[in-house]
C-alpha cells in the first residue's frame, strides 16, 4: 500500500513549521509519531497536499515540572513515559496507561501529544488527561492559546484542532502530596485498542477525596470524562458505598456501541467493575501503597 | 517531486532520489534490493519488517524514507555481515526459534535493541519486547530460549567485543 503523492517538509524550527502550516492550511497535517497517520495515508482514508514534519526539531521531547506543572512536549514519545521513574512515582495513571498503548515497537515512535490531536475514541492518552484536567496549549503563527482537555475533543477524531495550530504542550496541575491514580484497560491481545478503559486520578485531604478524575476509553464517539462520578467523591470518605455509587455514576457516563468487542450491558458493566478497582487501586497509592 | 537522501545503511552511505511518499520499507527491498526486510501485514501490525533507525526498533512499513534521511538504519542483513553468524542468528538456529522464517529478521532485531538495553532478560522481559512481532509458526517457546542462549553467549563474549558488536556497531 503506498500513499497518495504528497509533498514533504521536515522544519528545523517551531517557527518554520508554523509558518509552513499557516500558508498551507486545510492541505497540511502534521507527522509526528507517525503510527496513526501513515496508516491513514497508506489505507487512503487521508490524502493531505503536504506534511509537515515536527521530528527535525530540536528541543520538542521534553517532560518536566516547572512552576507548579507537569509540562509534556509534542515529541515525547510512548516509550519514554513508559520508561519515567518521574511518572511512575507520582502520575500514576500515566505510568500505568504507556505500557498498554499498541506495542513497544510502536511505543518507540508514537507520541502523546499525536494521539490526543488525533482523538481516536478508542485511544488512551485523551481519556489519562481528562482524570488529570491537563490544558493544551495550541500554537500558531499568530500567538497561542490554551484549551481543557475537557473542552478539546468534539467527537470522533475531532477536536479544538485549527488545521493552522500545533499542540505544542500538554501541561498538568504537579501532582500533591498524597495523590493517586490506575489505568485500567481490557484489551484482547497485546496491541489491541481498548474494549473498554477506565482512568482514575485522586487525589487526598485529611482522609478525604480533595479532587478527583474519572475518564472513560472506547465507550462513546469520544474519550469522556465522567463528571457525576467525580462530583459524588468530592469531599467524601472513600468507604465502600461511596465508592460502588461513584462506579455506577461512571458506567451510566458511559455510551457504548456493541460490537465485535463486546454488548452495551458488557461494556457498560466493565465500566463499573474498573471504576471499583481503579478508585481502590489510586486510593491505595495515595496513602502511600503499591 | 524526488527528494534526495542520504542514509546509512548496515555501514554504508546509500543516496537515492525518492518521491516522499516512499515507505522505508520498499527503499529498503525494491532501491537497496535488500529484501531480508519482510512486509507481513502491511498494517503496521506483525512485526515483520522491523529495522533498526538509530539502534530503535522501527516498523519499516510505518515510517517514510525520507524521514530516515541522515540516520543509520540497520537491516537483517548485517547481521552475518562478516561471513558468520550473529549469536542471536546463530542461537535462533540451534534453539529451533524459527519454522517458515518469515518473522526471524524482525524477532531478531528487536531482541538485539532489547539485548543491547538489557543484557540479561528475563523470559517476561523477552515476551514483553517481542509483543509486537508476531509469529504464526513457532508458538514462541523457541523464540524465548533463543533470545536467552543468545544473551548469555553475548554476555560471556563481551570480554571479545568484536564479535558480539560487529552487526550492531555497523
Ligand atoms: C497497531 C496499532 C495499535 C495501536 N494501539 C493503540 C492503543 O492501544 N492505544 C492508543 O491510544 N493508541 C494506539 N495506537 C495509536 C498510536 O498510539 C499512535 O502513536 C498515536 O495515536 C498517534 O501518535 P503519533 O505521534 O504516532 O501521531 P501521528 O500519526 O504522527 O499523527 C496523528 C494525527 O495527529 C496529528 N498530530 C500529531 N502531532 C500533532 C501535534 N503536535 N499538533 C497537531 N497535530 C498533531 C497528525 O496531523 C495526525 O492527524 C495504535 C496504533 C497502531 C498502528
Ligand atoms: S509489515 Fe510492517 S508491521 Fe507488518
Ligand atoms: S517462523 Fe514462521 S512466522 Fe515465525
Amino acid at each position: 500500500m503506498l500513499p497518495a503523492p504528497f509533498e514533504y517538509h521536515a522544519p528545523k524550527t517551531m517557527d518554520e513549521a508554523l509558518g509552513l502550516l499557516d500558508e498551507l492550511g486545510e492541505d497540511a497535517k502534521v507527522l509526528a509519531g507517525g503510527q496513526s497517520l501513515i496508516p491513514l495515508l497508506k489505507l487512503r482514508f487521508a490524502s493531505p497536499a503536504h506534511l509537515v514534519d515536527i521530528n527535525k526539531i530540536k528541543d520538542l521531547d521534553f517532560l518536566e515540572e516547572r512552576h507548579g506543572t507537569l509540562s509534556i512536549g509534542p515529541l515525547f514519545r510512548h516509550k519514554s513515559a513508559e520508561r519515567s521513574s518521574l511518572l511512575a512515582s507520582r502520575y500514576h495513571v500515566m505510568a500505568d496507561a504507556a505500557p498498554q498503548i499498541a506495542d513497544p515497537i510502536i511505543r518507540n515512535r508514537g507520541t502523546i501529544a499525536g494521539s490526543v490531536a488525533h482523538a481516536d475514541p478508542s485511544g488512551d492518552w485523551g481519556t489519562v488527561l481528562l482524570a488529570l484536567d491537563a490544558d493544551l496549549v495550541l500554537r500558531s503563527k499568530s500567538g497561542s492559546r490554551t484549551v481543557k482537555a475537557r473542552d478539546f475533543f468534539s467527537g470522533p477524531f475531532s477536536t479544538a484542532l485549527q488545521p493552522t495550530e500545533i499542540l505544542s504542550e500538554i501541561r498538568i496541575p504537579v501532582a500533591k502530596p498524597q495523590t493517586g491514580g490506575a489505568y485500567l484497560k481490557l484489551e484482547r491481545k497485546v496491541g489491541d485498542f481498548a474494549t473498554v478503559a477506565v482512568a482514575v486520578h485522586l487525589q487526598m485531604d485529611d482522609g478525604k477525596v480533595g479532587s478527583a478524575g474519572i475518564g472513560l476509553t472506547a465507550v462513546g464517539p469520544q474519550n469522556i470524562r465522567a463528571e457525576r462520578a467525580e462530583a459524588a467523591l468530592l469531599g467524601a470518605r472513600l468507604d465502600d458505598d461511596t465508592i460502588k455509587e461513584a462506579a455506577a455514576l461512571a458506567a451510566e457516563a458511559a455510551e457504548p456501541k456493541a460490537d465485535h468487542r463486546g454488548s452495551v450491558q458488557y461494556k457498560r458493566n466493565i465500566v463499573r467493575v474498573f471504576t471499583e478497582r481503579g478508585l481502590k487501586r489510586a486510593y491505595e497509592r495515595a496513602r502511600g501503597g503499591g | 517531486m524526488g527528494q534526495s537522501i542520504t542514509v546509512t545503511v548496515n555501514g554504508e552511505q546509500k543516496s537515492a532520489d525518492v518521491e516522499p511518499r516512499l515507505l522505508l520499507v520498499h527503499f529498503l527491498r525494491e532501491k537497496l534490493r535488500l529484501t531480508g526486510t519482510h512486509i507481513g501485514c502491511d498494517t503496521t501490525h506483525c512485526g515483520a519488517c522491523t529495522v533498526l533507525v538509530e539502534g530503535v526498533p522501527v516498523k519499516s512499513c510505518t515510517m517514510l524514507a525520507v524521514q530516515a534521511d541522515g540516520q543509520q538504519v540497520t537491516t537483517v542483513e548485517a547481521l552475518a555481515a562478516g561471513g558468520t553468524l550473529h549469536p542471536i542468528q546463530a542461537a535462533f538456529k540451534q534453539e529451533h526459534g524459527l519454522q517458515c522464517g518469515f518473522c526471524t529478521p524482525g524477532m531478531m532485531l528487536t531482541s538485539i535493541a532489547l539485548l543491547n538495553e538489557k543484557p540479561d532478560p528475563s523470559d517476561d522481559d523477552i515476551r514483553w519486547a517481542l509483543s509486537g512481532n508476531i509469529c504464526r509458526c513457532t508458538g514462541y517457546m523457541n523464540i524465548v530460549k533463543a533470545v536467552k542462549s543468545a544473551g548469555a553467549q553475548m554476555r560471556a563474549s563481551a570480554a571479545v567485543p568484536e564479535a558480539a558488536t560487529a552487526a550492531t556497531r555497523s
